[in-house]
């Protein structure tokens, strides 16, 4: 397989009646984190990308299009959310089953399965059936199994679902190296904000089977359009008409009383709910939507915050952002 | 309480009472005459044969029921599944009329090659195929269906053909079902009387198997009957102990 056949650039318009809609583009190296709540399409687009769900339109992948291959044909490799890993077969097997499928002889077949197994570091794991095998082993297996075949095009469907918080973040940091030596592109389908920030290079924000947002990590987390992106990245985003206010949890100001002055963004309403954030407690507040705002323990107590108190929120003009909420005026990246 | 108390009378008091009046030193005697072992052997060869061939045919059948969405999918599962709720007599009816020697296809044949199949060891596979087809068939299938289909899914994305999923994936995977179908097809194929003595009457040798043997023995000889009867129940119960794991023990299919 020489390096030409997995880089290459993704043209993909895709579209599934009733579930999914969207139009974007892919350099190779490029890693997209694609966010957005239960339901946006996330999954159908990595099944439709891979030969799984019927779909139309066309999904170019340097001169060819997918949609006019098999699922069998294409250089897709796809990372199953619940893994699917072949259950008769050990994780070395399940590995190997690609490049033999793919004509390898059985010897070379083992050898690099053998071979990504180490990488991903779980070598002495080999001649375990996937039952065997921890939540975090078995994913592993199901990543070396959709890398083996060094695929153009690798979708990941949500790999850290599921896992304990301390094995989803080693996983994180291991599966950051090797996306950065995959050649191809990779879609990363994934519920967490850090995913989005620590391993993409774009992100695609979806809602109802369309893109609502696309942009760097930075840019989508700065200026969220979606409430879910900005409840994922722990921002207050406001809208009023085409304009986007953001602000974070830190910049709020909590008080009892009306606050004195001329202050535009102020709000008033009860407490919902306090949970612990980090070293502070976040408040969520039932004013203007739901607010969340940042307190430290010490204000906390002294104020009385509990929920069901009514408060006033502050926040001084300097501490937001404002963007347009128009999608046009929003630049595509490229290299 | 009381009806299922009933329910187990009625399913096991013939059974004990049928071991209760074998003369077991006749058994023994039975066992060693000639017509019982041609009979048996010649049960057990034929069953053997149609499990064979219900699983060359079957799986395939049961793959195209079980994964493949096309016209006529539904009807052709309703056709599949007609020799289950057939009586067997009519079975042995409608073979005559298919492969008899002046029936549709039994004619041509006969024409062709001189070969017919009633009154065969041939005839008597034939039947017993027509019999134990549906229940391979729909065993299979079950099989195949729970093996879920992700894993195909998988297969296709990582390279595998069809017949490449099918024969690493697929099959591997419906094992169970395809074991527990062929052991039903086999028990089937070795109690089936009424279409076999219909389509291939009753030849020692050639076309007697245990069940016609029994029912003719029943007619002279009611004790030979008995111990004949008491051997199929050994068979029976070997091979209720052969699936244990299957329906006595986790209970699925």
């Amino acid at each position: 397989m020489s390096i030409t056949e997995n880089t290459a650039e993704l043209g993909a318009e895709l579209h599934v009646p009733g579930r999914l809609d969207v139009a974007f583009s892919a350099e190779p190296g490029d890693v997209i984190a694609v966010i957005g709540p239960n339901g946006a399409g996330k999954t159908t687009l990595v099944h439709a990308l891979a030969g799984l769900v019927p779909v139309t339109g066309s999904a170019r992948l340097g001169g060819l299009d997918l949609l006019q291959q098999s699922a069998q044909e294409r250089r897709v490799g796809l990372v199953f959310q619940d893994q699917v890993l072949f259950p008769h077969l050990s994780a070395l097997d399940n590995v190997a089953f690609g490049p033999r499928a793919r004509g390898a002889g059985k010897a070379e077949a083992r050898a690099d399965a053998r071979d990504w197994l180490e990488r991903l570091g779980i070598g002495g794991l080999a001649d375990r059936r996937p039952r065997q095998l921890s939540g975090g082993q078995a994913q592993r297996v199901a990543i070396a199994r959709a890398l083996v075949t060094e695929p153009a095009l690798l979708l990941l469907d949500e790999p850290f679902a599921g896992l304990d918080v301390g094995v989803a973040t080693a996983l994180r940091l291991e599966l950051r190296r090797h996306l950065t030596a995959h050649a191809g592109i990779t879609l990363l389908v994934t519920h967490h904000a850090l995913d989005a920030l620590t391993l993409a290079t774009r992100v695609l924000v979806l809602d109802e089977g369309r893109v609502v947002q696309e942009g760097t990590p930075e840019d989508v987390a700065a200026r969220p359009r979606t409430d879910h992106v900005a409840r994922l990245v722990g921002l207050n985003v406001l809208r009023e008409g085409d304009t986007f206010t953001a602000f974070s949890p830190t910049a709020v100001t909590v008080s009892l009383h009306q606050p004195d002055g001329s202050a535009r963004l102020r709000w008033r309403g009860p407490i919902l709910g306090v949970s612990p954030h980090g070293d502070a407690l976040r408040l969520l507040v039932d004013a203007d939507g739901q607010l969340i705002a940042d307190v430290t323990p010490a204000a906390a107590a002294e104020l009385g915050l509990s929920p069901g108190r009514e408060v006033w929120l502050t926040v001084k003009e300097t501490a937001v952002e404002r963007y347009s909420a128009l999608p046009a005026d929003e630049p595509r990246r490229r290299h | 309480m009381v009806p299922a108390v009933l329910a187990v009378l009625v399913l096991v008091v013939p059974l004990v009472a049928m071991v209760a009046q074998t003369d077991l030193l006749g058994l023994w005697d039975q066992l060693r005459s000639e017509p019982l072992r041609e009979a048996l052997w010649l049960s057990v060869l034929t069953s053997t044969v149609t499990m064979v061939i219900c699983l060359l045919l079957g799986l395939p059948l049961a793959w195209l029921l079980a994964k493949v969405d096309f016209a006529g999918r539904g009807l052709l599962r309703a056709l599949v599944t007609v020799p289950l709720v057939l009586p067997p007599v009519v079975a042995g009816i409608a073979l005559r009329a298919a492969f008899g020697r002046s029936g549709v296809l039994g004619e041509p044949l006969l024409d062709a090659t001189g070969f017919s199949f009633p009154y065969t060891t041939w005839g008597v596979i034939l039947a017993h195929t027509f019999v134990s087809l549906p229940f391979v068939v729909i065993s299979i299938e079950g099989g195949l269906r729970s093996a879920g289909s992700q894993y195909d899914a998988a297969a296709a994305t990582l390279g595998a053909s069809r017949w490449l999923a099918f024969r690493r994936v697929t099959v591997p995977l419906a094992l169970p079902g395809i074991a527990a179908g062929m052991v039903l097809g086999w028990a089937r194929s070795l109690g089936e009387f009424g279409a076999t003595i219909t389509f291939n009457g009753n030849y020692p040798g050639t076309t007697q198997t245990m069940p016609t043997l029994i029912y003719v023995t029943r007619q002279s000889d009611t004790d030979a009957a008995l111990s004949l009867s008491l051997v199929m129940l050994l068979i029976s119960i070997g091979v209720l102990v052969a699936l244990r794991d299957r329906w006595l023990g986790t209970g699925t299919t």
